[in-house]
Formats: C-alpha cells, sequence, structure tokens
C-alpha cells in the first residue's frame, strides 16, 4: 500500500501554478452524495492504450469485471489490451493470504499465453488493505521470465481518478521512460531533405480514432511522435520519451508529473495544448516550431496552417450558420473544459456555463481567459444541478460525459458525449466536422418536439375541460 | 450430472463474471424510490453506474459510502451512518440498501450494526427502509447477489403473518411473483399479461419493468428510481394467494418469505421452451382454478410450429454458452428441447444448481474457457453477453446475445425471451443467426474432363466457401 507521504507528494504538483491552494479536483468526497471514479479508474484510463501490453488488474472481480473492454480508444495494431486480464481474487485468496502467489502465477500465464513485451499490474484496493507487496512480486517476475513487469500502485481508495491519471504517469517516469533509445530514423525521410524533430504528446488517448486525424499534420512537417502517453501506443515507444526535444501536455494537467519529471531528469521543455477546435489545433502546431526554435519549420507550420484553416473553414461555413448563437452548457468534469469552449466559440455558439469540479486552479484561469469574468463554473455535478443550469440559462445542447446522457435525454435536453467512451473523434481540423455534424444533428432533431409535445388526446381533453365542456353536455344528451 | 471443473489458472482473462454488489445494485434498482450505496470506494460505484447506464441506457440511482485512505485503514462506520443520512435527507427514498464491497469486506465492516446505530441515531428516518446486505465481490456473482440481496430485503420489510394479521388468500387475485435477475423488463410485461389472461394479478418482487423500461416520464429527474415494487405492497404480501418464485438462485429467499407470510410457494426453474411455459400455465391453473386461455392455448401452437420450422437449423446444432447459473440451466433446457447440443457451457461461480444442469460438464471461468473449450469441439453457435462477441467472431461462429452487460445492440434489456411468444421469438432468433452459416457445405468438385469455359477456372484456388 502506498503510504499517505507518498500520495501527498503526488497531489504536490509543483508545476502546477496554483498548487500552494486547495485543489478542488482532490475534495473529500460525501459519503451519500460523491460520483466519480477511484484512483484505479484513472490509472486503467490513462495506461490502457498501451495497446500491447498485458494489463492485469490484481483484485477481486468488481474492479476488472464491470470496467474491461469498456474504452472507446483505438489501436492501429496491436489489440491486446482489449483482452480483460485480472487475478479476480477470491475469499481464500484474501483469507490465506494467497494473492500474491496468485499474481505471481498470473503473470505467468499472461506471459505464456501472449508474449506480451511488458505486462502492467493494477494494485487495487483489497490487495492493498491486506498488504500484498506488488513491487517485490513484479520485480521477481520480471527477473523470472525476462519481460518488464511494472506495478501500478492505485488502490481506488487512495484517492480520485486524477490522482490515479498521476500514479499511472509516475509509474511510467519510474519503471519504463528511458529504458530504450529510439530506433533511427526511416529511409523515406533522408528524402525529404526537411529536419526531422522528435516530440512526445502526453495525455492523448486517441479516442475513437481522433488523433489520425492530426497525424498526417505531423508526418508532413517532420515532427516525429517517438510516442503519445498513450493513445495508440506500444510499450516500446513509451520506452523512448525521454529523447524527446519537446513534449506537448494535451488537454489536461492530470499527468502534468510526466512533463515536470522529463524536464527535470532530461531536460525536455513542455508547453500545453489542445486538438479541439481551429484556434486551439493551429496553436500546438506553431508551439512546436516555436520551442524547436527551427525557422524552416515555422515557416512550413505557418503555410500548413493557412492551407488547413482556409480549407476546413469553407467546408464549415453551412454549418456555422446552422449552429451560430446555440448556447451550450459543457460539463466535461474538468479535463477538457478549455480546450472545448475554444472549438465551441470557434463555431459561434455561447459557452453559458462550464463545470469545472475536476479542473486545476489552471484551468479555471484559462476558462476565465476565454469567457470572461463572469463565467459561470459549475462544482455541484448532480443530474439535479445540472438540469437546473440548463433551465436556467437556456441552454440548447448539454455536452458531457456518457454518464450523464440519460440525464439529459430524460429531461428531453439535446445532448453531446465528449468522454473517453465516446464513438466519434473530434480532434484537429478534419474532427470539427465531426463535431458539427453531431451537434446538429442532436440540437435539430425532430425528435425534441415529439417527445416534448403531450399526445394529441391529452391536449384535446385539457382544452375541452377548458373551453367547450358545457357544448359538450347536449352532444351527448341528443347523441 | 454435470462435471464441474473448478477454476485451474492463476489469470481470468476475459471474465464472463460481474461483481456480486452489481447484482445486488440491480435487485435494489427493482423497488420503488430505492437507492443502492455499495460500502467501499468510489470507483466501486462509478463502474457498476457505467456498467448499468450502458445496459439499459437508462439513468441509475447508485451511490457511495466514498472510502478513502484515511477510513479504509481505520474504520469506515461513520462513512455508512454519513452515507444513509446524506441520502435519506437529500432524496426522500423508501428504501436504502447498503451493499458491501470487497475492500469494506476485508477491512472488517459490519453494515448490519451501522445500520441499528443509524436507527438509533436518527428516529425521525425510521419510515425509510434501511437494508444492509454483505455483497463481497471475492464471493459469488451476479446472480447471488442479486438473489441475498433480495432475501435480505424481504426478511426486512415483509411483515410477519401474526403481527400484521395476514393470510393467504385474503387479496383473492394476488400472486407474489418473485424474479431472478435474468427476466427482462420486456419478460415481465409479458408475464403479467399472462397472469392478467387468468385474472390474476403479479406483484413482482422485484420488478425491473416499472422502473428500469425506459418509460419516458413527465419529471425532469429524479435522484432515486422511479417505479418498481412499492414498500406498501411488500406488506401485502402475506394476503396473496400464492407466490410463484422464478429462478434457482431464488430459493432462500422464497423460503423466507413463505416462513413469513404462510403463502404456499411454486417454484419454477426459468420461463424458456414449451416445457418450462407448460408448468407455468399449469401452475396458474391451479393458482386461479380457470383454464388455460384460449389465446395462450393458440400461442403454444404457435411455439410449436415454430419448433418444427426451426429444427432443422438447431438439430444437433453445437452451441456455447457462457452465462450464470440460472441462465445457463436456462438456455440448456431450451436448446436441449429443440435437439442442439451444449458442447461449451461455461459459468462465473459455483452454485449447487450446477451439479443438476444435464451436460457433461461445466467449466467455473472465463470467456477465454469458453474459447478454448468451443474451439475444440467445434462450436457453431454462442450464447453470451456483448464481451463474448470477440470471442464468438474468434470462434467463427455466430453469437445470440444474452445476459449482462449487453451494450453493443439497442434494447437488450427489453427483449422478451419468456412465453410462448418470446420463445418463439428466440426460436426464430437463433435459427436466422445459423441460417446461412453453412460450416459444412460440399466443396465444389471440378472433373479435369469437364468442358466448363476456361474462365471459370481460372482463379479457383482463391475461392473460400462463403460463410454468408
Amino acid at each position: 500500500m502506498k503510504s499517505t507521504k507518498d500520495i501527498a507528494e503526488l497531489l504536490d504538483e509543483p508545476a502546477c501554478e496554483h498548487n500552494k491552494k486547495e485543489k478542488s479536483g482532490c475534495a473529500k468526497p460525501k459519503p451519500g452524495a460523491s460520483a466519480g471514479g477511484c484512483a484505479f479508474d484513472g490509472a486503467q484510463i490513462a495506461l490502457l492504450p498501451i495497446a500491447d501490453v498485458a494489463h492485469i488488474v490484481h483484485g477481486p472481480i468488481a474492479c476488472a469485471g464491470s470496467s474491461w473492454d469498456n474504452r472507446g480508444t483505438r489501436s492501429s495494431g496491436a489489440d491486446l489490451y482489449r483482452i480483460g486480464m485480472t487475478t479476480d481474487l477470491t475469499e481464500q485468496d484474501v483469507v490465506m493470504g494467497r494473492s500474491e502467489k496468485r499474481l505471481f502465477h498470473a503473470i505467468k500465464q499472461a506471459i505464456e499465453t501472449y508474449s506480451p513485451p511488458a505486462v502492467f499490474i493494477y494494485n487495487t484496493c483489497v490487495p492493498a488493505l491486506v498488504g500484498d507487496d506488488i513491487n517485490a512480486v513484479c520485480k521477481s517476475a520480471q527477473e523470472r521470465w525476462g519481460v518488464p513487469v511494472v506495478p501500478i500502485d492505485s488502490a481506488g481508495f487512495y484517492g480520485t481518478k486524477n490522482l490515479g491519471n498521476r500514479i499511472a504517469g509516475d509509474a511510467m517516469v519510474k519503471h519504463v521512460i528511458g529504458t530504450r533509445d529510439p530506433d533511427p530514423l526511416p529511409q523515406i525521410s533522408a528524402h525529404s531533405g526537411i529536419k526531422v524533430h522528435d516530440v512526445n504528446l502526453v495525455g492523448e488517448y486517441n479516442i475513437a480514432g481522433e488523433f489520425w486525424h492530426v497525424l498526417p499534420l505531423f508526418d508532413e512537417l517532420g515532427l516525429r511522435i517517438l510516442c503519445t502517453l498513450s493513445g495508440d501506443a506500444r510499450f516500446r515507444e513509451v520506452q523512448t520519451m525521454h529523447k524527446a526535444e519537446v513534449n506537448m501536455m494535451v488537454c489536461s494537467k492530470a499527468m502534468l508529473n510526466v512533463a515536470r519529471k522529463l524536464e527535470q531528469q532530461y531536460g525536455i521543455p513542455w508547453f500545453e495544448g489542445s486538438y479541439y477546435g481551429i484556434t486551439d489545433t493551429s496553436q500546438a502546431l506553431r508551439n512546436f516550431a516555436r520551442v524547436l526554435n527551427d525557422p524552416d519549420l515555422t515557416e512550413r507550420t505557418e503555410a500548413l496552417i493557412l492551407r488547413e484553416e482556409t480549407r476546413i473553414r469553407k467546408e464549415l461555413e453551412p454549418w456555422k450558420a446552422r449552429l451560430k448563437g446555440k448556447r451550450v452548457l459543457l460539463f466535461t468534469g474538468g479535463v477538457k473544459s478549455w480546450s472545448v469552449i475554444s472549438a465551441l466559440q470557434d463555431l459561434g455558439m455561447v459557452v453559458v456555463a462550464t463545470g469545472t469540479k475536476k479542473s486545476t486552479e489552471e484551468d479555471k484561469a484559462r476558462i476565465r481567459e476565454l469567457m470572461g469574468e463572469d463565467t459561470v463554473m459549475i462544482e455541484d455535478g448532480s443530474p439535479k444541478a445540472l438540469l437546473k443550469i440548463v433551465h436556467d440559462y437556456k441552454a440548447d445542447i448539454l455536452i458531457a460525459g456518457g454518464r450523464n446522457m440519460y440525464t439529459a435525454l430524460k429531461a428531453k435536453v439535446p445532448f453531446l458525449d465528449i468522454n473517453q467512451e465516446r464513438e466519434f473523434g473530434y480532434e484537429g481540423y478534419q474532427g470539427m466536422l465531426e463535431l458539427v455534424r453531431q451537434l446538429a444533428l442532436t440540437i435539430e432533431s425532430p425528435v425534441w418536439e415529439a417527445v416534448r409535445a403531450p399526445a394529441p388526446w391529452k391536449k384535446k381533453a385539457s382544452s375541452r375541460v377548458r373551453n367547450s365542456l358545457p357544448d359538450l353536455l347536449p352532444e351527448v344528451a341528443n347523441g | 450430472m454435470a462435471d464441474i471443473l473448478k477454476r485451474n489458472k492463476a489469470l481470468s482473462v476475459n471474465p464472463l463474471k460481474a461483481s456480486q454488489p452489481v447484482g445486488g445494485s440491480l435487485a435494489t434498482l427493482g423497488f420503488n424510490r430505492a437507492m443502492p450505496m455499495l460500502h467501499g470506494s468510489q470507483g466501486c460505484t462509478a463502474f457498476a453506474k457505467v456498467f448499468f447506464v450502458r445496459h439499459f441506457r437508462e439513468p441509475i440511482p447508485l451511490q457511495s459510502t466514498a472510502m478513502d485512505q484515511g477510513s479504509s485503514v481505520m474504520g469506515a462506520d461513520e462513512n455508512v451512518r454519513e452515507g444513509i443520512r446524506t441520502i435519506a435527507e437529500k432524496s426522500n427514498p423508501a428504501l436504502i440498501t447498503i451493499l458491501t464491497t470487497g475492500l469494506a469486506e476485508t477491512q472488517g465492516c459490519d453494515v448490519q450494526r451501522n445500520v441499528r446505530e443509524f436507527r438509533e441515531a436518527n428516529p425521525e428516518f425510521a419510515n425509510i427502509a434501511v437494508v444492509g446486505v454483505n455483497t463481497p465481490d471475492f464471493t459469488g456473482s451476479v446472480e447471488t447477489g442479486f438473489a441475498v440481496t433480495l432475501t435480505e430485503i424481504i426478511r426486512a420489510v415483509v411483515p410477519d403473518a401474526k403481527d400484521a394479521g395476514t393470510y393467504p388468500g385474503k387479496r383473492k387475485r394476488q400472486v407474489n411473483v418473485l424474479v431472478n435477475y435474468m427476466l427482462t423488463p420486456g419478460d415481465l410485461e409479458a408475464l403479467r399479461d399472462i397472469f392478467d389472461q387468468f385474472q390474476l394479478r403479479p406483484v413482482f418482487v422485484p420488478d425491473l419493468s416499472d422502473s428500469l423500461d425506459g418509460c419516458l416520464t413527465d419529471g425532469d429527474f429524479s435522484p432515486v428510481t422511479i417505479g418498481g415494487t412499492s414498500m406498501s405492497e411488500m406488506a401485502t404480501l402475506g394476503d396473496a394467494l400464492a407466490t410463484v418464485v422464478i429462478g434457482p438462485s431464488l430459493a432462500k429467499a422464497a423460503e423466507v418469505l413463505e416462513k413469513k407470510t404462510g403463502v404456499p410457494t411454486y417454484a419454477l426453474d426459468h420461463l424458456y421452451g414449451l416445457k418450462a411455459n407448460d408448468e407455468l400455465m399449469c401452475a396458474l391453473t391451479q393458482i386461479s382454478g380457470r383454464e388455460v386461455p384460449e389465446r395462450i392455448e393458440r400461442q403454444r401452437s404457435q411455439l410449436q410450429d415454430a419448433m418444427l420450422d426451426t429444427h432443422f437449423m438447431l438439430g444437433q446444432l453445437r452451441i456455447a454458452i457462457a452465462a450464470d447459473a440460472d441462465l445457463l440451466n436456462a438456455f440448456v433446457d431450451l436448446v436441449q428441447e429443440m435437439g442442439a447440443e451444449v458442447v461449451a457451457a461455461v459459468t462465473s461461480c459455483n452454485v449447487p444448481l450446477l451439479a443438476g444442469i444435464p451436460v457433461d460438464s461445466i467449466k467455473i471461468g472465463d470467456l477465454e474457457d469458453m474459447e478454448l473449450i468451443g474451439k475444440v469441439n467445434k462450436v457453431q453457435l454462442v450464447i453470451g453477453n456483448s464481451h463474448a462477441v470477440d470471442t464468438a467472431q474468434r470462434l467463427g461462429a455466430p453469437i445470440l446475445r444474452a445476459g449482462f452487460p449487453l451494450y453493443d445492440i439497442i434494447g437488450g434489456y427489453q427483449k422478451t425471451w419468456i412465453g410462448y411468444r418470446g420463445t418463439r421469438q428466440t426460436l426464430f432468433d437463433l435459427a436466422n443467426l445459423v441460417i446461412n452459416y453453412s460450416h459444412e457445405e460440399i466443396p465444389v468438385y471440378h472433373s479435369v474432363y469437364g468442358q466448363k469455359p476456361a474462365s471459370e477456372l481460372a482463379g479457383l484456388t482463391d475461392h473460400a466457401p462463403s460463410c454468408h
């Protein structure tokens, strides 16, 4: 089990501007009135997209049984990450202290069946509480079978999802990054005559394959992505992250500790950005050129941005007319709160309020910058509170995570899913087209009228009662 | 009759099992104005919630005692009491269940004591039923979690006949129907219809058809369930003519109910297939004293006709089934009635029922086990939940989706499986899945002396027989 000191250290993130202030994301949950995942949830989300690794959940069935094969992340090849693996601890294991042994054999089984390049072990509440030493088990398993076995000590009770993200990042820095040098550049890049730079993305999950909207632009600019942590990543890519010239933190602060530690240990500069929206996508590309300080790259980047923006703005024109002025309530649970705002503003939509329950202080500062000081920030994400804001601010649509989808639909409010379980990719210039299509699809749908209007006989009945009940009586008498 | 093959590997791969707290939550969600609260860390609840939301496509009331590092080590009694109090204050529920997780049980919780302490400290909430249930996820499955939670709810809220003055038959048309996890909201609607035709009024316990049937209401949002068996109905169970129990896993719940009320029990294993539904009709004939209505007889002969039509596709079909015991048992009966062979039977945990299921062996295991056994035994059709879709694909066999969870189809939660009509549709679905799978098609033979045009012979070797 992690000590209180270990957890406090993870919660203390010096690279976060407002670290000294109490972080809203780390507030103590209230029994009987809490929502949101746990540290294990966060760790699993952060690393599961590493597609060729055997991900073993060490615990009784609830942790893996309800959550495996539940991610929207896509792989371009390897698919071992979609095989659910758990030690499925039994009462006997727990009572008799046999869980470490089971874990050891489970690692063996995974290696023998699937020959993965590495095994990740996620520790959960029960083995953490009974005191399994997963570090030791991983170490001896690694020595025994010669395959890297990485402990990710992420018991749910340690804290929130956000903490889980950090635990995951920390494990990568400690055990994986820096264990291999990148492959030599492929032959093809020698012919192009441009200087290739190595970069990393941290916190990009390739939901629904959306990063593939952006990846061709990197190729065109001569930016080699050593690794995206962790969308469509492979173990051998994560190993080489220390050799990048720059890191980009995508969308969120959750794995900020990775960027900070890579800066401390390897001197890699980092910046933050997002690929949601035209403005942010262009800004992210510009930032690469700026930090890499390559005038030729800067020139090519500007040319590419001009070309892409012109193209996409033209394609978006007919959609913008349809969406302009529509009012949005954005409740993303924090991760993408500011990055999506810019995407929506690009479309001329009005963001009336945004959720900040899990946002860091810095995220909030950025939201104020984008939306003005008076912006409504929602801390209470209960369904009741959300619906009240939808009504009070006359929102045309709620954009939130899948968990809130049915809250909105039951209240007959248009909805767009923005979190990791979604089926559609919105990143990059091209992703905007999908975003507008999905927005228009729900906002303009004829079903809203159909479900909001009362049944025709109810309408008639009530008007009869009001207006023409006396007239009816003689009719009945005559009939 | 069946050999039970116990788990013999350390790692569970592609788990079939879902946890006891998930089953306990499901049972609770079938009561009106109810709120299940999992006693564990926040993630326990978050995962279970996503599980149900994806299956039912409905908002799901589910709370957490939110154990953190401190309470996990030092004790979480106050979390339980505070959690109950908070729900009672905020949501005006009629029923709260506290379902323990592996974390809470490992730590050594005593939720029954916590409930008593809450009662003593908060007499103002005496009208709210609060039931603590031990449902750790290191033992059992959805099935056992559902059953034990239902048992404890009955124990807590159904009054003893001698205290409440209830007696069997006081309500001349009422029949209590205890239903296990495998009956969908669609099944319950169909079952209600059957009871109606016998002039009987069923009280389903629990009643997911009233709470998770996808009904759109005028109200915006409710923090608790908006339908299901009400607590006031639970108080009348002792006045019923009879109790019909569906599912062997509910034997204990039925026993407790009968002991409390004296209402006689009619136990049925399931309602899949001709024979099972004949048993239901016989029971209803006895209870109501009426003959089987003509409409039902008609449906029965429609099913018989469908059995004739589909036996060509289903006879000798080699089927793999992965499901919790009650559901496994039901499907085995259904497909064996059609002459199909169950060549791979996998279930999540060991229960007494398994030994009596008429197949050679049953593996306690996961979907990887089904895949391995299925491969050896050349499975032609798979029956399992949405997780088994990839497995079926690797086996090259079509899949009939059944059980929990069903997240990759729309309306799975609502499908009607039971009754003569539901069975007929299931047979059609099964037959349609295999009708175009011609695994054993005779390979084309080209005579060396044949006079077919040369163009037909070109590229012959590339043409594998199509599966569709």
